[in-house]
């Protein structure tokens, strides 16, 4: 199980860009996780909230949005997401494609941040 | 209380990537050539390697191994028996290697100059979804399958499968006694992963051997 490791990796990622907004609070982390990223979301809720109980990151929301597998085909030239991870076939003309344009993807997307009242200065970016 | 939206975009395993990027760059460098070796633990990585490093010793070329595994050094003391020089990494129950442990056992290995090698093996923890998210910095991804693990591997793991540039059927002399629907694991394979080199061998007796060390061959050349 790395859903754990993972869970670890979002903490750090997301406390240190939180860092730049003093006073703030996450409440929602957004998540972008492609269909063949061996993710299993339930692990990952799971070990999100083990990751976060001792942290300021407590009680934040984890949201995931999955991405469908994309295959570029070399036959017909489609590019289009499949249904199922079982099979890799362009769903216009049935040919084997081994072209993937999307569904690997493991991303921290954004944060939601709750702040206390609307800071004067913008803070520096990571 | 005011409510921002902060745009990332970051990888979540970035670190890990930026530090296989390294890696797989120093490789280049160094001209040797590395296979992140994955399968279900008991599929037979160890016995594949054994064999894989006698022969290739036996041609003269100069291979090495990093195992990976829980708690004990079996494999690695197996590996050994072969004359290559071959490193454990244990990983205290972490369930797949990730390439700052490959990166800290490459820099102690007492004797080790990768300038010095054509070929680094890495036998990945017994497990086929972990492995699958973490870029070791290897040119070749192998995924191994046994004839008595079920032909339908492929479909249950994708994720692996699809990640991988090779595959290796391992153990074909039990594929008989074991039922093994040689034609079925074949589609299989190749529904998840089109075009994929696939390799049949067995470490009992040799068979299939000569095709995967032509193989390494060609690809240390390409
Ligand atoms: N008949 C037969 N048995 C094999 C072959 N290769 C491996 N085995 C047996 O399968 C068992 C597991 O082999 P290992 O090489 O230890 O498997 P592994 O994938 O390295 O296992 P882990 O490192 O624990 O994940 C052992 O009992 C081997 O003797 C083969 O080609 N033919
Ligand atoms: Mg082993
Ligand atoms: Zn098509």
């Amino acid at each position: 199980m790395h859903e754990l490791s993972i869970a670890a990796s979002i903490v750090e990622s997301v406390s240190e860009a939180a860092a730049a907004y003093p006073g703030a609070r996450v409440k929602e982390v957004r998540l972008r996780v492609g269909a063949l990223a061996s993710v299993v979301e339930d692990a990952l809720r799971f070990c999100w909230e083990l990751a976060t109980e001792e942290t300021p990151l407590r009680g934040a929301a984890l949201a995931i949005e999955t991405l469908p597998v994309i295959l570029h085909c070399e036959d017909c030239g489609a590019e289009s997401a499949i249904e199922t991870v079982q099979s890799f076939r362009c769903p216009r003309c049935g040919a084997l494609a081994a072209d993937l344009r999307q569904g690997r993807e493991m991303e921290i997307a954004s944060i939601e941040l709750e702040e206390p009242e609307p800071s004067a200065a913008a803070p520096a970016s990571t | 209380m005011t409510t921002r939206i902060v745009e990332l975009r970051r990888g979540i395993l970035k670190k890990n990537d930026e530090l296989a990027a390294g890696l797989r760059a120093r490789f280049q460098a160094a001209g040797v050539l590395v296979l992140n070796l994955v399968s279900s633990p008991g599929t037979g990585k160890t016995a594949f390697l054994e064999r894989t490093l006698r022969e290739l010793r036996a041609q003269g070329k100069r291979a090495a191994a990093l195992v990976g595994d829980l708690e004990t050094d079996n494999d690695a003391r197996r590996l050994a028996a072969s004359g290559a020089p071959v490193r454990q990494i244990n990983t205290h129950g972490i369930c797949h290697l990730d390439a700052e442990m490959i990166a800290k056992h490459l820099d102690g290995w007492e004797g080790l100059s990768l300038d010095a090698l054509d070929m680094l093996f890495i036998e990945n923890v017994g497990n086929l979804v972990c492995p699958s998210s973490y870029d070791l910095g290897e040119r070749i991804r192998v995924a191994l399958l046994s004839v008595t693990e079920g032909e339908d591997k492929p479909l249950k793991y994708p994720g692996l499968f699809n990640s991988a540039d090779a595959a290796v059927i391992t153990k074909i002399d039990i594929a008989e006694p074991c039922g093994f629907d040689r034609e079925l694991a074949l589609k299989n394979i190749r529904e998840i992963r089109p075009g994929m080199r696939v390799f049949e061998t067995s470490a009992k007796t040799g068979a299939g051997m000569e095709a995967w060390l032509a193989y390494l061959a060609e690809q240390r050349r390409g």
